[in-house]
């Protein structure tokens, strides 16, 4: 994208021929998504599965119907993180000495970008989403959530934002900025092409599209219980999905609020996060933070539900310390919106704030580690069962452990200033979040499959995959700190 | 057709069955351990504090790994040795402790953090040479360090020159970088001498580090900046005192100017920028490069507050913007923003010699006072110091936090 072409047409604006990405490798990954696109379609024409998949599914309010929906996009969104993932490793494996491996950096910088993207808001999120939708009306008694039609219309807002971040892949351009999109780099001075805008539509669709959800699941979680059902009576899953619902609504419009203020600065010329005339970048990288700070709790939580909820089923016991689950679950609620600043310590916000930040953070490993302790004596006394997805829990207690040691390690500011944007810190957050999210909902898919398919599932294949994930994830916290 | 193996071969194959052995030494072997091992004195600080960070850690965490493992295998289904209590869900005792033990750790943890944290401040001075040797009269070296895209520059006001993409210091003697960035976000970082500290446009922050030994080191940026920001690497060169003052005297005789038409070109993106120098430079560049008013005729940032603070110029002010193409704008962007006008900035009002007292001025404020005592917490022991050595010396008067002013800007 070296030169722009400023010539504008009726109708398509801008958009003009230039905007197909001149790369073999989308060019390939267009074919294989043309011919299996067009395959899936002849399928369902031929099995005469249209009709069937419109008004059962796609137009669905069965809360249900809608979570699995939401799983399915997750894993589909799971596939392209993932080669971005695999795309990434090659391409480090390559570029070095000297060499540029096989992607340049306007290739290299979208796929960055848009891994950190896809996994947070396209995987991560709809699994949780899927998953509290799916359960939490069957926990609490409820025929369905609050406002039906509503759920709907989140889910499809977010398979909205997943369409445009798809879509980028192959007309135009995605962001070159990391997947927050810090000012100045993402405003139109550095960033004058259609890549930011493609990021910022996507996340605004889809996050409108989860506050919606959450304020959905919020409601239904105060006002549809059983009756009886009190709150410290709560099967512990479902308290875990207040509290990342609560966590939802109040984090999420901070995201919506931030990224319309970096619109308007790329839009209209305003100066919110401009270095000059009165912007200041920090005030983004503030606001970003205090929504993205919960955002690592609103994804964890439900599988901190999840894991309890394993350990107990599986042990042959009744959780141990469900009360003080509960308070741990607030306290880690409330606790999160009081630690954004750890994320730039290196800003040079001074001592006494960095020391605060840093402290406040610790604080929260002490619920944390409650919660482990908890399920560790779960465990204690229990007849444990070793089916998949006790396996994926004791995989997570094992790599979820080190990955909390590295983040209060990171939470000292001075190790911070050392550490800080390093792999050690990707290795931190990778562990915490594939060792603590994504095995929770391998564990949550395996344990919960029966119900939703009728069938049960198991296969030896899936056992050793857990015990490969677990060494897998835990290995990339014993690799080199030091910059490659 | 079988070749019968040579001596080398069975070797070869030998080593090609231990391959997998090999593998993690392979992986580990390209680890230079400049954070676990540095040279400098702050680096070593902070690697120490890393390091016992992570020892008060491994108190809690091997016991719960050992825990997991230990009750996972204990307690499976199939030994019916082991006892079985399906109800047994609470033991106020045990919740006590669950929680207790991490606490403790984190209140030790906590109190750490809060020394380390104001000790190792990359705003407070350096205070001693290394852990043995007290500063002897050294003044910091200050080093005016800008990120453009996608380069260093480094700016030596004492020395009067400029190097782009390289650094060279003297040992032993504390230096005092000042950063700020001519377009966007950058990291600068040596991880031998000190932890890193953003550069950030129209901010400047400060960061105080040493190198206790000669030698070449690798620096970086370390906060992504784009489409090169990979080739932002730099060599950090220690030598020693009339080795500097050498090549400071070289490198002024090298000759080549930077001035503030030079700098606007060298701000210009271009990646992988091989090391060079000026001999002199605009002694008024860094700060104006703060103050985002190197084209000719733009209105400073400082200048621009202080009519603020008045109450602003009004309509005058409206009108005087011009439409003209603004540096942030300029370097890359070719778009306007789609909806609003073409980009501008606003032209100054100050004279020529108003603008040098402004810039000039901040030389003449009082350095900020400056604590030297080492900072304890209540009750708390300064690290490396002894028990001893605290009870015999009166306690210190903190005579507020020794930073540089410029730090509240942010």
């Amino acid at each position: 994208m070296a030169t722009i072409d400023h010539s504008t047409t009726f109708l398509l604006g801008r958009l003009n021929l230039s905007a197909i990405p001149q790369d073999p490798i989308v060019w390939a990954t267009f074919v294989v998504v043309v011919i299996g696109g067009a395959g899936l379609m002849a399928v369902l024409t031929k099995y005469r599965l249209w009709g069937y998949l419109w008004h059962e599914w796609f137009t669905t309010v069965d809360h249900k119907k809608i979570g699995i929906m939401y799983m399915v996009l997750a894993l589909i969104m799971l596939l392209r993180g993932f080669a971005d993932a695999v795309m990434m490793r090659l391409q480090s494996i390559l570029a070095f000495n000297g060499s540029e491996g096989y992607l340049n950096s306007h290739h290299y910088d979208q796929i960055f970008t848009a891994h950190g993207v896809i996994m947070i808001f396209f995987v991560a999120m709809p699994f949780i989403t899927g998953l509290m939708n799916y359960l939490v009306p069957l926990q609490i008694g409820a025929r369905d959530v609050s406002f039906p039609f509503l759920n709907n219309l989140s889910f499809w807002m977010t398979v909205g934002g997943a369409v445009i971040i798809m879509a980028s892949l192959f007309v135009g351009e995605f962001a070159q900025t990391g997947w927050l999109a810090f000012p100045p780099l993402s405003g139109i001075g550095f960033s004058p092409w259609v890549g930011v805008d493609y990021y910022i539509w996507g996340l605004q669709v889809a996050g409108v599209g989860t506050t919606l959800s959450g304020i959905n699941l919020l409601v239904t979680i105060i006002k549809m219980r059983a009756p009886g059902m009190d709150y410290m009576r709560m099967p512990i899953f479902t308290w875990t999905a207040l509290c990342t619902n609560i966590l939802i609504v109040a984090s999420f419009p901070v995201l919506t609020v931030t990224l319309v203020l970096l619109t308007l600065d790329r839009y209209v010329g305003t100066n919110f996060f401009t270095s000059d005339l009165g912007g200041n970048a920090m005030l983004y990288v503030n606001l970003i933070w205090i929504w993205g700070h919960p955002e690592v709790y609103i994804l964890i939580l439900p599988l901190f539900g999840v894991f309890s909820e394993v350990t107990a089923t599986f042990s042959g016991k009744r959780l141990f310390g469900y009360t003080s689950m509960v308070y741990a679950t607030v306290c880690i609620t409330v606790l999160s919106y009081i630690v954004w600043l750890h994320h730039f310590f290196t800003m040079g916000s001074g001592a006494s704030v960095n020391a605060f930040f840093g402290i406040t953070t610790m604080i929260i490993s002490v619920p944390t580690g409650a919660k482990l302790f908890n399920w560790i004596f779960t465990m204690y006394r229990g007849r444990i069962r070793f089916d998949l997805p006790m396996m994926w829990t004791v995989a997570f207690m094992l790599t979820f452990t080190v990955g909390g040691m590295t983040g209060v390690l990171l939470a000292v500011p001075p190790a911070d200033f050392v550490l800080h944007n390093s792999l050690f810190l990707v290795a931190h957050f990778h562990n915490v979040i594939i060792g603590g999210v994504l095995f929770g909902l391998f564990a949550a898919i395996n344990f919960w499959w029966p119900k939703a398919s009728g069938s049960s599932w198991t296969s030896s294949g899936a056992r050793s995959a857990s015990g490969c994930g677990s060494w897998a994830s835990g290995s990339r916290s014993c690799r080199c700190t030091s910059w490659a | 057709m079988a070749v019968p193996m040579t001596r080398i071969d069975e070797a070869m194959m030998r080593i090609i069955k231990r391959a997998p052995w090999l593998i993690p030494l392979m992986v580990l072997s390209a680890c230079k351990a400049e954070v676990l091992a540095p040279t400098g004195d702050i680096a070593a600080q902070q690697r120490d504090l890393l390091v016992w960070a992570t020892g008060i850690m491994l108190i809690i965490i091997v016991p719960v790994l050992v825990l997991v493992v230990l009750f996972a295998w204990r307690y499976r289904a199939q030994n019916r040795d082991a006892s079985y209590a399906p109800d047994w869900s609470h033991s106020t005792k045990l919740e006590l402790v669950i929680w207790a033990i991490p606490a403790l750790i984190i209140i030790a943890l906590g109190a750490m953090t809060w020394v380390g944290t104001h000790h190792l401040d990359p705003y407070r001075p350096i205070q001693r040479v290394s852990a043995d040797r007290p500063l002897e009269g050294q003044t910091p070296l200050v080093i005016e360090t800008v990120s453009l895209d996608w380069k260093w520059l480094f700016i030596y006001p004492e020395q009067g020159l400029a190097t782009v993409n390289e650094l060279v210091v003297p040992v032993d003697r504390p230096i005092e970088f000042r950063l700020t960035s001519s377009s966007v976000m950058n990291a600068f970082y040596i991880p031998s001498m000190a932890g890193m500290i953003y550069s950030m446009p129209g901010m400047e922050t400060t960061l105080h580090g040493i190198f206790n030994a000669e030698g070449s080191f690798q620096g970086m940026s370390s906060h992504y900046s784009g489409a090169g920001f990979s080739g932002m690497r730099f060599k950090a060169h220690a030598v020693p005192d009339g080795d500097f003052d050498q090549w400071a005297a070289e490198t002024r005789e090298a000759g080549g100017q930077l001035d503030r038409a030079e700098y606007l070109e060298l701000a210009r993106p271009s990646e992988n920028v091989a090391p060079h120098s000026y001999g002199t430079v605009d002694a008024q560049l860094f700060p104006r490069v703060v103050n985002m008013c190197v084209e000719d005729g733009k209105i400073c940032m400082a200048e621009m507050m202080d009519l603020d603070r008045q109450g602003g110029t009004g309509l005058a002010g409206t009108m005087n913007m011009q439409s003209l193409v603004a540096d942030r704008d300029a370097q890359r962007g070719e778009r306007a923003p789609t909806l609003g006008w073409e980009p501008f900035y606003v032209s100054g009002f100050c004279s020529p010699a108003e603008e040098d007292l402004m810039l000039t001025l901040r030389a003449d404020l009082p350095p900020p006072p400056v604590d030297a005592a080492p900072l304890r917490g209540h009750g708390l022991n300064h690290p490396g110091t002894g028990l001893v050595d605290m009870l015999r010396r009166p306690a210190p008067v903190l005579t507020g936090l020794s930073r540089d002013p410029a730090a509240d800007e942010l």
